[in-house]
């Protein structure tokens, strides 16, 4: 599974990072989380407001800090 | 938290949860009401101040204003929370794209109130308004209006100063971002946008919109409250206890010389060191109060804690990234322009 978090660098986007890979640890799920905080890469993705959570491409939220059960809910599928 | 939290499930405003609702609002504004006795019962009759003392006065200031201001704040945060949950960046986009210029304008001040929004989503932010076809003032207005007319800005200022204050903040901040993002437009400055940002594909595809409960809206106003006050009391209290201090021991008219009515300068030498200065609005209220208090003019005070809150150096930093100087030099000095005529302009109505 491919897991990007977008956001340019701010205090929301850290803690979304820290709960998506708390999350895959709990799940074990094999994952890769790659933090994007290049502009242009955010802007590709046609998200604009951040942070968001890419999954394997997919857009699974935008513009907040997802809970851990969501997170977990993500990685199940 | 239970992963069964999460699964959808439609909520409806259930009679018992609509009484519950009331009941609890009943009970804040009991509570409310009984703050200003309780203070001056706690420092004029369980401590024994006298109410002419400094102390006293200072003291039963600061039992009274705390948790007014606290629960002022916790309670416009929620409503503000639960409002939020009905706009998205999405949708102010959707609304604002193919906007006249104008009636763009107006609009795109007034989303700013209620849209989420955070500083460090400016840039991101821009460019999903830019390339989706929101013209270049209208983004602006936007721009300038979410940062600088907020819920906490208003609660503040209420609390603190009272709600004449507060409504003056209101519509002059709405005013500054709807003329300063109209002039932006007649200027035509799109050809100073980073060229990089035009050859972005736009995604007019949004997300598929995702089942929102009641519960979620009323989840995302506790959110905000324990998010938002959490992080402000402390600038609160600190606020407070400062205009507490100059409410009971600082002469009146201390600051009348320099940054009164009579210093035609004050304005825009309160702008020019508010632009590079970068402070939420719990940090900067605190302050405006303490200024009023030892005599500043409120069109000069006003002025200090927009430029302020609109504009700072980080901001442009960040906003380099999609902007070329001469955009952001126009953008800074219309703003700036915008927020000094306000100042005068209470200075010389009040």
């Amino acid at each position: 599974m491919d897991i990007k978090v977008l956001g340019p660098g701010c205090a929301k986007c850290s803690e979304a990072e820290k709960i998506m890979a708390a999350a895959v640890k709990e799940a074990g799920a094999e994952a890769t989380i790659e933090k994007i905080s290049d502009f242009q890469q955010i802007a590709k993705h046609g998200v604009f407001s951040t942070p968001a959570v890419v999954i394997d491409g997919q857009i699974k939220c935008v513009g907040k800090v997802p809970s851990k059960a969501e997170a977990l809910a993500w990685l199940k599928k | 938290m239970s992963s069964s939290e999460y699964t959808p499930h439609p909520v409806r405003l259930t009679l018992g949860r609509s009484l519950l609702a009331l009941l609890a609002l009943a009970l804040w504004f009991a509570v409310y009401l009984q703050l200003e006795p309780f203070s001056r019962l706690l420092s004029y009759d369980l401590l024994g101040l006298s109410p002419k003392s400094r102390s006293g006065a200072a003291l039963q200031f600061f039992l009274y204003d705390t948790p007014k201001v606290l629960m002022l704040l916790a309670l416009i945060v929620y409503g503000v929370g639960i409002i939020r949950s009905f706009f998205t960046p999405e949708k102010t986009r959707a609304i604002l794209a193919g906007k006249s210029e104008a009636v763009g304008n107006v609009l795109a001040a007034l989303l700013g109130i209620v849209t989420p929004f955070c500083s460090c989503s400016a840039v991101p932010l821009f460019i999903g308004f830019v390339t989706a076809g929101v013209p270049l003032g209208v983004t602006f207005s936007f721009l300038i209006s979410a940062p600088m007319v907020n819920e906490i800005a208003l609660v503040l200022l209420y609390g603190l100063l009272g709600w004449k204050v507060a409504a003056l903040y209101l519509g002059t901040g709405l005013m500054v971002a709807i003329v300063a993002g109209w002039v932006i437009g007649r200027l035509g400055m799109e050809q100073h946008i980073e060229s990089w940002v035009m050859e972005i594909r736009t995604s007019a595809e949004t997300e598929p919109e995702k089942l929102i409960t009641w519960e979620d809206r009323f989840r995302a106003g506790r959110e905000a409250v324990v998010e938002i006050v959490g992080k402000v009391w402390i600038y609160v209290i600190a606020g407070i206890a400062v205009g507490a201090g100059i409410h009971g021991y600082v002469p009146e008219g201390a600051l009348a010389a320099i940054m009164g009515k009579g210093a035609w300068w004050s304005v825009p030498v309160a702008v020019l060191i508010g632009v590079p200065m970068y402070s939420n609005a719990a940090g900067i209220v605190p302050v405006v109060h303490a200024l009023l208090e030892k005599g500043a003019a409120l069109g000069t005070v006003l002025a200090f804690m927009m430029s302020v809150i609109a504009l700072s150096l980080p901001e442009m930093v960040i906003l380099r990234k999609v902007l070329r100087p001469t955009l952001i030099a126009v953008f800074v000095g219309v703003v700036a322009s915008g927020i000094i005529l306000v100042g005068y302009l209470f200075n010389f109505i009040i």
